[in-house]
């Protein structure tokens, strides 16, 4: 019988169908996947579950949680599923805690709600399961407030909250969006361990197909509200029957085809980075004292060739971001120099570094959050002409503006449109419009692609090895997600704890790595077809 | 957090010691003689050069400075040019009517807003919201003097049942005093309220939308929980930064009222100590009030850190 089962359900907010006749049935001791891409209604169907939907969402259908009717449920008979036979983790750890309660109060908090155990009692039981999920009393003690906790361990902290009262579902809403490759698979081992201990159904939702595909034992796939294929997780992958299920996993293995026109191997390099650190002053302890400074970049050196891409790989923390600031002159080294064509940037000021920041740009990971939403596209895709020598007329930089649209498939009809009016693909083209618009010759892409989904990413990755190809530029990325980086580079540096530890072509680095922290990512990436085949032995 | 408390101590003392300079400049650069005006139009320049003398008026400007702050230190304001009594005197009498009326008025706009924003807050858009939305949008508007007079009529003149102005001292008991303080405080808290709850509200509205409020739900916990427990302790840094601001402006701000009810307080003094030049009660009293707010805003930034551990641990 199943544990969850949800029935024709359709749900509106407002006058926008969300669902429409959805079905999804999770058993005991099942992993559930449910994919789809962004606005399919997959977190809606969670919070439809747990009846948290917003005030203006109609729900239509039938959804029983073991034999409770949850549409039809009072809202203390939900109150008392919640937290206790239904537990929930969501995308964001950053901000799923409460920032001033400690961890202890607030994974108490549930048990002693629903069991109405003394406070000592509560503690002892969090304790226990904080334990669990991999935060021992000794380094996390129950004081300790979410602040002072890195993601992952923030994630810990919420599946701890969620499974506390050993659930019969538990719903994870992409779970490990926010977390890089390594902790990701940490947080979905233990996942697949607790799921596996008291024969907890799960429901993960993720648009990321490799992840659900490597953890569920069903998969629903989801499209505008509609179920478009639903069945065993290796038999639907391997047959892909249906054609969007065919495209969404063609579109997460997609690799662009790039002919390497360019000799990377001799000529003057764009970049050279020589012995650069960075250091950041340490917390301070006291009025007087300071802790000892954090080394955030440790003597790197690195060279990169025109037209050369290249990707820097590395877990969150590791310090490819600084790294990438003090190669765009964003943040100056504690020691070192860097060269852009030869010229020292190192301790030049904003008037000197002019012509180099003509010729280099970046693309920010967030294409929602980097654009003023009250500015037009005209003027959004025009900031970096400010940088040029001579300022341009209104009627060339109308023109230039429309190149620039032009040549990442948009139109220039767009350039009069404000940026809510285009979806998160279009948004990362304009961003990248805005990063050609001064012919750089060298663009740094923080996370370019991750907030994506799998098939606008696609043709995003297609639009930088075309414009690669086309205008010569070079390409730094900064990513942990492997497939990016063996989609797009020719050359692959991988970081660890402030040092460069190792390099090489992407391929050689991907396939046979050589230092711990490039195998530890590496085995970690979720790979599409690995699992399939993985899914196929398990299943037959 | 020591650290952080003796920094805000830190920075509180150079404030204060900024505005005393402040303000002793401001007082000595505004037209007006006070021995002038203690003497009279009639008195010659010999009479008034005397008594310049006699106040230590023509010593060096740094020199009265610090023997004007030295003696604040002390609590030592100088003598009234107007009521020839110590400062020190004046001002203690009148405080003893305003402290507790700005407390009261606290205490009552407090008790009034947080329940007032909590309620709107919880039914964001609905009727319960518009309705004390509206009530707090006219409590706003409306001037509190004219609060202060429908409180008289109805409390003093037709129900009789507290006096409609005067202040008997606390000599004559404390109910008879907290009495005749009931009415002004409450016209003092109700604009008060308006604003903080208004201020509460969207404070509260702008937390519930936080990713933690839905795992606190999540948990199973009723709204109204969630609303006590984790959206209300995350929402009071800017409602702490209003009471701040308010119990300043209630301590000093308050002539109108004080007028309308007839209360010797702070208010009427500086008021009175400015139409007649009296430069030491204005410097004294200004100075007094500066005191009150720096110490008030350590109170809050103090107030801050124990409501956000962030706080405690950045710093």
């Amino acid at each position: 019988m199943s544990l969850l089962e949800i029935d024709s359900l359709s749900l509106t907010i407002g006058d926008t169908q969300i669902l429409k006749g959805m079905e999804l049935s999770v058993a005991p001791g099942e992993v559930m996947g449910l994919v789809g891409e962004s606005g399919s209604g997959k977190s809606m169907t969670a919070l439809t579950a747990m009846r948290l939907l917003p005030h203006a969402a109609r729900a239509t259908g039938r959804v029983t949680f073991d034999g409770i009717d949850i549409l039809a449920a009072t809202e203390d008979q939900m109150c008392a599923l919640r937290g206790d036979d239904i537990g929930m983790v969501f995308q964001e750890p950053m901000t799923a805690l409460n920032p001033v309660k400690t961890i202890g109060e607030q994974v108490a908090e549930g048990i002693r709600w629903h069991t109405k155990v003394t406070r000592a009692a509560a503690e002892e039981r969090a304790r226990q399961m904080l334990d669990r999920v991999g935060l021992p009393q000794a380094k996390f003690p129950l004081s300790r407030y979410p602040h002072e906790l890195s993601g992952g361990q923030r994630q810990r902290v919420v599946i701890a909250i969620a499974c506390a009262l050993k659930p019969k579902l538990l719903i994870a809403d992409e779970p490990t969006t926010a977390l890089d490759v390594v902790l990701q698979a940490q947080i979905l081992g233990l996942l697949r361990d607790l799921v596996a201990e008291s024969r907890m159904g799960l429901l993960l939702i993720s648009h990321d197909l490799a992840v659900v595909t490597e953890m569920a034992d069903r998969i629903t796939i989801l499209r505008r509200g509609e179920v478009m294929e639903a069945g065993d997780t290796a038999r639907t992958l391997s047959e892909q029957l249906h054609p969007y299920t065919r495209q969404l996993a063609q579109a997460s293995m997609h690799v662009p085809a790039r002919a390497r026109t360019h000799d990377t191997s001799q000529g003057k390099p764009l970049i050279q980075v020589e012995g650069v650190t960075r250091d950041y002053p340490g917390r301070r302890s006291s009025l007087l004292k300071r802790a000892a400074p954090i080394r955030a970049v440790d003597d790197v050196s690195l060279s990169m060739q025109p037209g050369q891409s290249v990707a820097l790989v590395g877990r969150s923390g590791c310090g490819k971001s600084t790294l990438a600031r003090m190669i765009l002159a964003l943040d100056r080294p504690s020691s070192g120099t860097i060269r852009f064509r030869g010229e020292t940037i190192t301790g030049k000021s904003e008037v000197e570094l002019k012509p180099a920041r003509r010729d280099m740009q970046v693309v920010f990971q967030d294409p929602y959050g980097s654009f003023d939403p009250r500015q037009k596209v005209e003027k959004l895709v025009a900031e970096p002409l400010h940088v040029l020598e001579k300022k341009p007329t209104r009627a060339e930089r109308r023109e230039m503006v429309a190149h620039a649209l032009h040549e990442v498939g948009l139109d220039q009809r767009d350039m009069d449109k404000y940026p809510h009016e285009f979806s998160g693909g279009q948004r990362q083209r304009l961003s990248i419009a805005r990063a050609i618009i001064t012919r750089p010759k060298l663009v740094v892409a923080d996370e370019p692609v991750s907030a994506l989904d799998v098939s606008i990413r696609a043709q995003i990755l297609d639009l930088f090895a075309e414009l690669n190809q086309k205008l010569g530029i070079a390409y730094l990325f900064i990513t942990h997600d492997l497939t990016v980086a063996r989609a797009i580079t020719d050359e692959v540096l991988v970081m660890h704890d402030g040092k460069i530890v190792e390099r090489g072509k992407t391929t050689e680095v991907l396939d046979h790595p050589q230092s711990e922290a490039a195998q530890a990512l590496v085995a970690a990436a979720p790979d599409l077809h690995r699992a399939i085949a993985r899914k196929m032995q398990e299943q037959g | 957090m020591t650290a952080y408390l003796l920094k805000r101590l830190a920075i509180s003392l150079a404030t204060l010691v900024l505005a005393s300079i402040v303000v002793f400049a401001v007082l000595e650069i505004l037209p007006g003689d006070p021995a002038r005006l203690m003497l009279g139009m009639n008195a010659s320049a010999d009479q008034v050069e005397l008594l310049r003398n006699q106040m230590g008026l023509n010593q060096p400007l740094l020199l009265r400075y610090l023997h004007w702050a030295g003696g604040l230190l002390s609590l030592d304001f100088g003598r009234s040019y107007t009521y020839s009594v110590p400062v020190i005197d004046l001002v203690r009498e009148r405080l003893a009517v305003s402290l507790p009326l700005a407390l009261i008025a606290l205490a009552l706009s407090t008790i009034i807003a947080i329940p007032v924003g909590l309620f709107s807050a919880s039914r964001r858009g609905r009727a319960g919201d518009t309705i004390s939305m509206g009530a707090a949008q006219l409590g706003v508007a409306v001037p509190n003097f004219w609060f202060a007079l429908m409180l008289i009529y109805v409390f003093a003149v037709w129900l009789r049942l507290v006096p409609a102005g005067g202040f008997p001292g606390w000599s004559a008991g404390i109910s008879p005093a907290l009495k005749s303080l009931l009415l002004p405080a409450v016209a003092l808290a109700l604009p008060q309220a308006a604003i903080l709850a208004r201020v509460t509200r969207s404070a509260l509205i702008e937390v519930l939308n936080e990713d933690y409020i839905r795992t606190a739900r999540a948990k199973g916990l009723p709204y109204r929980t969630v609303l006590w427990r984790h959206a209300l302790r995350n929402a009071m840094i800017p409602v702490l930064t209003i009471l701040g601001l308010q119990f300043a402006f209630l301590l000093a701000g308050t002539i109108i009222i004080e007028n309308v009810f007839y209360l010797p307080g702070l208010g009427r003094l500086v008021f009175q100590a400015i139409t007649q030049r009296d430069l030491i009660v204005v410097e004294s009293v200004v100075m007094l009030l500066v005191a009150a707010v720096i110490a008030v805003n350590l109170v809050v930034d103090l107030s801050y850190a124990v409501v956000d551990p962030r706080l405690r641990s950045r710093q």
